[in-house]
C-alpha cells in the first residue's frame, strides 16, 4: 500500500461495503531485455467501482497500454516483471493460478484492442469468434453459443446481423470490425472492460459512433471500464475519473471534473493548453517543449522536470511523492497549484484533435 | 444522454461501403467460384483426377497383367494391335504398366508431402509460437537438413537405408520436412505478434487452444499452398530415385524405374521408351499448374 493512497467512494456508483471492483496499488512493470531494465510503469494506484469509467490519459510511451495489459497479465512472461497488487473483487489477479486466470479473462475482465484490423482472426467468421469465448466460459453448445453471438451482434448494433454472423473480418469495414470486437469482449458480460484506445484507428465519424455505443453499453451493463486514450475530447465525453500518466507514473488522478476543469499538475495543464478547441483563433497553439524521457535511464528527480515550466532545483534532485488532492485523487508534483476553473473542455466533442499527437 | 442514445441508429445505417463485397458466401464458396472461372487450372485438375482415377481403378481398367511377360512381343512400337502403347523390353503391355505405375508414382508424390505437412508443420508451429530456445533448437536441426541439396539428401538417405519403396518414402519425407517446417515457423511467429492472439488470451483461451485454432488455422493456407507445389517435386525425385535403382525395386511398375529399364531399347522403340517420361512430365506439370491456380484462388483478400 502506498501511504498516500485513499480509497474514497466513486462519484457515480453508490458506496458499497465490500471491496471495490478493482483496486490497484503499487503496480510496477519492468521490461527486461539484454540491453537492460525498462521501467514502463512505476507505483500506480487507483480504484474503480462498478459502473465507473476511468480514463487513462497520456502520450505515446507513457505506459497506458502496458498498464492495461498488466491488469490482465497479458505481458510476455519471460520479459516482464509485474509487482504490486491488482485486486479484482478482492482477489489479487497477479497471484492467481493459470487456470483461475483463464477463467477470469473474458468472463470477469475483458479487453478491446486498438486495431480492429488485427484483433480479429482473419480465418474465422465473426460468429465463430464470439461463440468461441461463449462456449469456453459457459460450456454452452455450439447452437446456443451462435444464438448468443447473434444477440451480441444485435447489441452492438451491427446492421443485418444474421449475415454478419457468417462474415469474415475482411468483409467488414473498420467501424463494424471494432463493433464486432466489442461484441467478442462483451460475450460473457464482464464486470470490468478494458479498452485500449478503441477508437484511435477509426475515422472521426465512426469514432463518435463507437464511443457512444461503448458509453451506452457500459451504462446498460453496469460495467466498470478503464479507457486508455490520448484524446482529451474522448476523456471529457465519457470519463468519471481521470488518471494522467507521464513516464510510467500517474501524475494526476481525480474525478474528471477536477482534472479537466481545475488541473493542478503542470503536465496536465500543458496538455490541456495544447488542445485545438476553446482557444482564440489568432493565438498559437501551446506545445509542451521537449520529449518524454528514456524509460531505461530516468532522470534522478521528477521525470517531467526537464520540460516543466515550474521546475526548480528540488525537482531535479528529488522525485515527488504522492500528494492527496480533491475528493479521492492524488498528485505527483512538488509545485502543484490548483488553477482557476477552465470551462472549455467539458463540452468538447470526442475525436477532436489534440495537438502534439 | 437521451439524444445520444437514439443517434447511433441514424448514424450507423448501412452505407454501400460497409456492405461486404462477398455477401453471405463463405470463404470456400468464394474459392470454388474463382476456381471455376480458371479454365487452365480446371483442365489440369481433370488431368490429375484422371491419373488418380486410373491409379485407383488399375486392377479393373488395365487391359493386361502388368507383370505378364512375352518373349515374342518385346519392344513393340506404339499402335501395335492389342498393345496400343506398345510393349516393354520383356514384352509387358506398356498401357497396363503405365496405369499400374501411376499408383506408385502418385503414392510417392503425395504421401511424403502429406507426412511432411503433419510433422514439419507441427514442428514449425511449435517452434514459431514458443520462440526462444525451442525455436532455436528445432530450426537449427532443420538447417542441418537444409544445407544439403534435396536430390543429394534423398539419394544419400535412401542409399544408406538400402533402397526399396519404404526407404524412398522416408527419404523424400525427410527432404520435405525442413522447408515445410520453415514455412510454418515463419507464419506462426508472425501470428504470435498479432493482436488476435492477445485477444484470444484476453478472453481466457489456454495456449493449447490458441495453437490449435488460431495458429494452425492461419498457418494452414500458406503451408498447403507450398505443399501442393512440392508434390510435383516429389514425383520427380521419386522417379529419379527409382531411375537410380534406389526407389521401388523391379518388377513393380513405377514410371521412374520403367524409364531406367527401357533405356536400352531407345533405338528400337524410341516412343515407347519415352512414354514413362512423358507421363511423369504431364502429371508433375499438372500438379504445378494446379498449385499455382489454387494459390491464386485462395488468396481472396488481395
Amino acid at each position: 500500500m502506498t501511504p498516500a493512497k485513499t480509497t474514497a467512494p466513486g462519484a457515480a456508483a453508490p458506496r458499497q461495503p465490500q471491496a471495490p471492483l478493482l483496486d490497484v496499488s503499487g503496480l510496477k512493470v519492468d521490461f527486461i531485455s539484454r540491453a537492460g531494465r525498462t521501467q514502463a510503469v512505476r507505483d500506480l494506484s487507483f480504484t474503480l467501482e462498478a459502473g465507473e469509467v476511468l480514463c487513462i490519459l497520456g502520450e505515446s510511451g507513457s505506459g497506458k497500454s502496458v498498464t492495461l495489459r498488466a491488469l490482465m497479465r497479458l505481458l510476455p512472461e519471460g520479459r516482464s516483471e509485474i509487482a504490486g497488487r491488482v485486486d479484482f473483487l478482492g482477489e489479487n489477479v497477479l497471484t492467481l493460478p493459470r487456470r483461475a486466470l483463464n477463467d477470469l479473462r473474458g468472463a470477469g475482465i475483458s479487453m478491446i484492442f486498438q486495431e480492429p484490423m488485427t484483433a480479429l482472426d482473419p480465418v474465422y467468421t465473426i460468429g465463430d469468434q464470439i461463440a468461441e469465448t461463449v462456449m469456453r466460459h459457459t460450456g454452452a453448445s455450439r447452437e446456443a453459443a451462435m444464438a448468443r453471438a447473434l444477440e451480441l451482434i444485435e447489441l452492438v448494433r451491427i446492421p443485418s446481423p444474421e449475415r454478419r454472423l457468417r462474415a469474415y473480418p475482411h468483409e467488414l469495414s473498420g467501424g463494424l470490425r471494432q463493433r464486432a470486437m466489442i461484441a467478442v469482449a462483451l460475450s460473457c458480460y464482464p464486470k470490468l472492460l478494458l479498452a485500449d484506445e478503441p477508437t484511435t484507428a477509426l475515422d472521426a465519424t465512426v469514432q463518435v459512433q463507437v464511443l457512444i455505443l461503448l458509453r451506452q453499453l457500459q451504462q446498460d451493463l453496469g460495467m466498470g471500464t478503464i479507457f486508455v486514450t490520448h484524446d482529451l475530447g474522448v476523456a471529457a465525453q465519457i470519463a468519471d475519473k481521470i488518471a494522467v500518466m507521464y513516464a510510467g507514473r500517474i501524475v494526476e488522478y481525480g474525478s474528471a471534473e477536477e482534472v479537466l476543469l481545475a488541473p493542478a499538475h503542470p503536465y496536465t495543464r500543458g496538455m490541456l493548453a495544447s488542445t485545438v478547441s476553446g482557444q482564440p483563433r489568432d493565438r498559437d497553439l501551446e506545445a509542451i517543449p521537449g520529449s518524454p524521457p528514456d524509460l531505461r535511464a530516468l532522470p534522478r528527480g521528477c521525470a517531467f522536470a526537464p520540460r516543466c515550466p515550474r521546475a526548480t532545483d528540488l525537482c531535479q534532485r528529488e522525485e515527488p511523492g504522492l500528494t492527496p488532492s480533491g475528493a479521492f485523487g492524488h498528485l505527483l508534483c512538488h509545485h502543484a497549484q490548483p488553477s482557476p476553473r477552465n470551462p472549455a473542455p467539458a463540452d468538447r466533442a470526442p475525436g477532436e484533435l489534440v495537438a502534439g499527437q | 444522454m437521451s439524444d445520444l442514445a437514439t443517434s447511433p441508429d441514424a448514424l450507423a445505417g448501412p452505407t454501400p461501403e460497409t456492405l461486404p463485397r462477398d455477401g453471405r458466401r463463405s470463404y470456400w464458396a468464394a474459392v470454388r467460384e474463382r476456381l471455376s472461372e480458371d479454365r487452365v487450372t480446371l483442365a489440369f485438375m481433370t488431368v490429375i483426377l484422371g491419373a488418380v482415377g486410373a491409379a485407383l481403378l488399375a486392377p479393373w481398367i488395365a487391359p493386361y497383367d502388368p507383370y505378364a511377360t512375352s518373349m515374342l512381343a518385346r519392344l513393340k512400337p506404339v499402335g501395335t494391335e492389342g498393345h496400343p502403347l506398345g510393349t516393354d523390353e520383356l514384352g509387358r503391355d506398356m498401357l497396363s504398366r503405365l496405369i499400374w505405375g501411376a499408383r506408385t508414382s502418385l503414392l510417392m508424390g503425395i504421401l511424403p508431402v502429406a507426412i511432411a505437412i503433419v510433422v514439419g508443420g507441427l514442428l514449425g508451429v511449435v517452434a514459431g509460437f514458443m520462440g526462444g530456445a525451442v525455436n532455436m533448437i528445432v530450426m537449427r536441426i532443420m538447417d542441418v537438413f537444409y544445407a544439403f541439396p534435396s536430390v543429394l539428401l534423398a539419394v544419400a538417405i535412401s542409399g544408406t537405408l538400402g533402397g526399396g519403396m519404404g526407404s524412398g518414402l522416408l527419404a523424400l519425407t525427410l527432404v520435405f520436412i525442413p522447408s515445410l517446417c520453415r514455412i510454418a515457423e515463419t507464419a506462426a511467429s508472425q501470428i504470435r505478434g498479432h493482436d488476435f492472439v492477445d485477444a484470444a488470451r484476453a478472453s481466457g483461451a489456454p495456449a493449447r487452444s490458441i495453437i490449435l485454432t488460431h495458429v494452425v488455422g492461419n498457418v494452414l493456407p500458406p503451408v498447403l499452398i507450398y505443399a501442393s507445389s512440392l508434390i510435383s517435386v516429389s514425383i520427380l525425385l521419386a522417379a529419379g530415385l527409382s531411375f537410380l535403382g534406389l526407389g521401388v525395386s523391379p518388377p513393380t511398375a513405377d514410371w521412374g524405374q520403367m524409364l531406367s529399364s527401357l533405356r536400352q531399347g531407345i533405338y528400337v522403340a524410341p516412343l515407347v521408351c519415352a512414354l514413362p517420361g512423358i507421363a511423369i512430365l504431364i502429371v508433375s506439370l499438372s500438379f504445378n499448374l494446379v498449385s499455382d491456380g489454387l494459390r491464386q484462388a485462395m488468396d481472396i483478400k488481395s
